[in-house]
């Protein structure tokens, strides 16, 4: 070697020069890695194993074809129609189905709610930021089945009785009801003219984005902001009148009345329904208020002030400057809360709603097949948990702050 | 490389003990004498069959059926420890071993016996699923609940049988299904549904315990089912299945040769031979089961016979109310048949 010292190469060669050595430190980690996953797997096989063996040996018979035989019990109330003759994997279906309706409920209804009690703590009138602050440290504070079972109580001794003359709620001939059957309403009888109203809806939503787009690139050309909400609302409402109207203008609706035993007609919510959801809102917007607040707190005071210098009103620096900003420090935590929103709703075993655990519970009693009822609720609650975080992480990634 | 050659080899060989370490059921009987107790599976609450009192003190049928096991086994009623189980948990605490018979009004069914790995013992109550209104509906029949919404506890067989009965008669309704047995009826007596389903014994348990007025409430007619209650051992230790039901049999066999709580003593000098059997005073038949001589004297002594143990606890002096029906003894009418303690 001529011309002074050899420089070594700062990176090594790709793959030809790379040797497998032991004591490099890539080798080691590697190794570490195989030996814990080889130790996880040792040990999620032996405890399948000896649950199977022990099982086996005590004469208690195992695997999911159960799921195939006719359930044999009713479900009180289901997005689709259930009939006991229907297989086991149904009734499941049925439980899902119960358990995303009242999550998704839940989740839109303490998000509104907590969103304006978050901003409420932070509010100059004295009166407004202690009662919303008190209603935080209330409603974190109490577990939340016992204000699931409060609610219900109350709710069940509260309502008038079925056989009782109701008297409708909000204006007379509403045809809306309250009664220990739930909240009755009237639901429209479905005739041919009403899918031209739904064809007129989605036109409007189509035509109301087109709007939007155009207001957008309106705005970025010149400067200028168009109305925006009111306009695309006015598009979706005017589209459906006019199918509605070009349909015969169909009206005939269902309207519940006193039947034998219990309301009959039209569409209604039980008091499970109401108690499990709302209680779970309630419960949550308290830790919602909480993650919104810190999150306005997180953008920096000099964001107001300069929002102030360019003359934005205080209702306009909170939309259009606060919020957006503190959305990002918020959603993380707001993920969170969903998720354990969604969890809870399991509760809802105590108070006679048929969620996926109540299903379960029934169907773990008649088949006796406890080890896999649990395996199928767990995997379920593991898949609405990830599906909620990805949909929320990807949220995330739509409003992190874009580089142009 | 020593050093994870190490690691490695204990992780293999952790492996191997773990894998060569699989349970087998120790014998039951055993396990009782060397803790000195039994361990019995309640009801949470059903008053007349397992509840306990503001002390602390458990009593029921279902107990007392447990206090005459640990009467006979351990020679003393007062050593049980008392697991209070709801419907769901029962079947998985009798299994995993955490109690050693469950004696929590659990109904015999094919599946329950043939699929859970557990053991019908004798039956101590037979039951039939009832259903209760409130007075005001004026409802006199279930076939008149069309429609109605009925409060039921989940993990029952009463859930079914609801189902196959309405189903055979055509009428439509809407379970409300609750976890917990205080849920479901406290929402029943809020007026949640137009009828509460159970067992007979349990509505007259509810009604006069949990109503604030029982008589504004009625028991229809109707009984849909066959609900043969009694005790549950785990499967795979037929010495203590063999304890369990014969314990049972010989509180029933007293009742039939008028031996009683009070004269059991005096009862020990009859000439009677079936009463000398019972006693233990001629053959030992308490070898054959593993037990003292005098294993059904004891039981006798500290619970009485069955028919007392009926009246104490659901009988017409109980606050329960309940006729003994198809609960007396076959020669007087009922179902109550015991196999020869010979």
């Amino acid at each position: 070697m001529t011309g002074g010292p050899a420089i070594p190469p700062r990176q090594p060669p790709p793959s030809a020069g790379r040797r497998w050595r032991w004591r490099s430190q890539a080798t080691r980690g590697l190794l570490w890695q195989l030996a814990l996953v080889l130790a996880l797997s040792l040990v999620a096989w032996y405890l399948t194993r000896n649950t199977l063996e022990n099982m086996r040996t005590r004469g208690i018979q195992s695997g999911f074809d159960f799921l195939l035989q006719p359930a044999g019990f009713a479900i009180g109330e289901s997005i689709i129609d259930f009939d006991s003759g229907d297989p086991y994997w149904k009734a499941f279906l049925i439980g899902l189905g119960n358990t995303l309706r009242t999550a998704v409920a839940g989740i839109v209804l303490c998000t509104l709610l907590g969103t304006l009690i978050g901003i409420g703590q932070l509010s100059r009138n004295l009166l407004l930021r202690s009662l919303c602050k008190g209603y935080v440290d209330l409603f974190r504070n109490i577990p939340v089945l016992l204000q699931l079972l409060v609610l219900y109580l109350l709710l069940t001794e509260w309502l008038p009785d079925t056989t009782a003359t109701l008297q409708p709620l909000l204006f007379a001939d509403s045809g809306v009801f309250l009664s220990k059957n739930g909240l009755s309403y009237p639901l429209p009888v479905w005739e041919a003219g009403h899918l031209l109203t739904l064809i007129g809806f989605v036109l409007g939503l189509v035509l109301a984005w087109r709007y939007r787009q155009r207001a957008r690139r309106h705005f970025e050309q010149s400067g200028q902001a168009r109305a925006v909400f009111w306009p695309m609302l006015g598009l979706v409402a005017a589209s459906s009148v006019a199918g509605w109207v070009l349909g015969g203008m169909p009206s005939g609706l269902d309207i519940p009345r006193t039947g034998e035993m219990n309301l009959a007609g039209g569409g209604s919510l039980t008091p499970e329904f109401l108690a499990i959801t709302v209680g779970l809102a309630i419960y949550t917007a308290a830790f919602v208020a909480e993650a919104v607040r810190a999150g306005i707190q997180a953008v920096p005071h000099g964001q107001v002030e300069a929002a102030g210098a360019l003359g934005l009103s205080r209702g306009q620096a909170l939309r259009l400057v606060l919020l957006p900003q503190a959305l990002r420090v918020t959603i993380p935590p707001l993920t969170n809360q969903y998720l354990n929103l969604t969890k809870n709703s399991s509760l809802a075993v105590a108070i006679g709603y048929p969620d996926l655990v109540s299903v379960a519970n029934t169907t773990l009693n008649q088949s006796g097949r406890a080890v896999e009822c649990i395996v199928v609720i767990m995997v379920i609650y593991l898949m609405l948990s990830l599906a909620t975080a990805w949909l929320m992480n990807w949220y995330d990634s739509r409003a992190a702050i874009r580089e142009r | 490389m020593n050093r994870l050659k190490g690691i490695g080899l204990t992780a293999i060989a952790a492996g191997i003990w773990l894998c060569s370490a699989s349970a087998h059921a120790g014998k039951t009987l055993d396990g009782i004498k060397q803790r000195g107790q039994v361990i019995c599976g309640v009801n949470t609450g059903l008053a007349g069959f397992g509840a306990a009192d503001s002390q602390g003190n458990w009593a029921g049928l279902d107990v007392d059926i447990c206090r005459a096991i640990a009467a006979s086994v351990l020679g003393d009623a007062s050593k049980v420890k008392w697991v209070p189980l709801n419907a769901q948990q029962r079947f998985t605490a009798l299994q995993s071993g955490e109690i050693d018979i469950l004696s929590r009004n659990t109904t015999f069914t094919l599946t329950r016996d043939a699929s859970l790995g557990l053991n019908a013992t004798a039956v101590t109550y037979y039951d039939g699923q009832g259903f209760m209104v409130p007075k005001k509906l004026k409802v006199k029949s279930v076939k008149q609940l069309n429609n109605a919404a009925v409060c039921v506890q989940s993990g029952t067989t009463t859930e079914k049988n609801l189902n196959d009965y309405f189903r055979a008669n055509k009428l439509k309704y809407k379970p409300v299904v609750f976890e917990g047995f205080e849920a479901s009826f406290k929402a029943f007596f809020a007026g949640r549904c137009q009828a509460y389903t159970t067992d007979a014994s349990g509505l007259a348990s509810i009604r006069n315990k949990e109503a604030q007025n029982p008589d504004d409430f009625v028991i229809l007619p109707e009984i849909i089912s066959k609900e043969p209650l009694g005790p549950m051992v785990r499967r795979g230790d037929d010495e203590w299945f063999a304890i369990a039901k014969w314990v049972i049999y010989a509180l029933l066999e007293a009742e039939e040769y008028g031996v009683t709580q009070a004269n059991v003593d005096q009862m020990k000098t009859s000439d009677n031979p079936s009463v000398q059997r019972i006693l233990g005073t001629a053959e030992d038949s308490g070898k054959l089961l593993g037990l003292e001589k005098d294993w059904a004297y004891r039981a006798i002594k500290a619970t009485g016979n069955y028919g007392e143990i009926f009246e104490r606890n659901v009988g017409p002096k109980s606050p329960l109310k309940l006729p003994r029906g198809l609960n007396n003894l076959w020669n007087k009418g009922g179902l109550m048949y015991a196999p020869p303690v010979r």
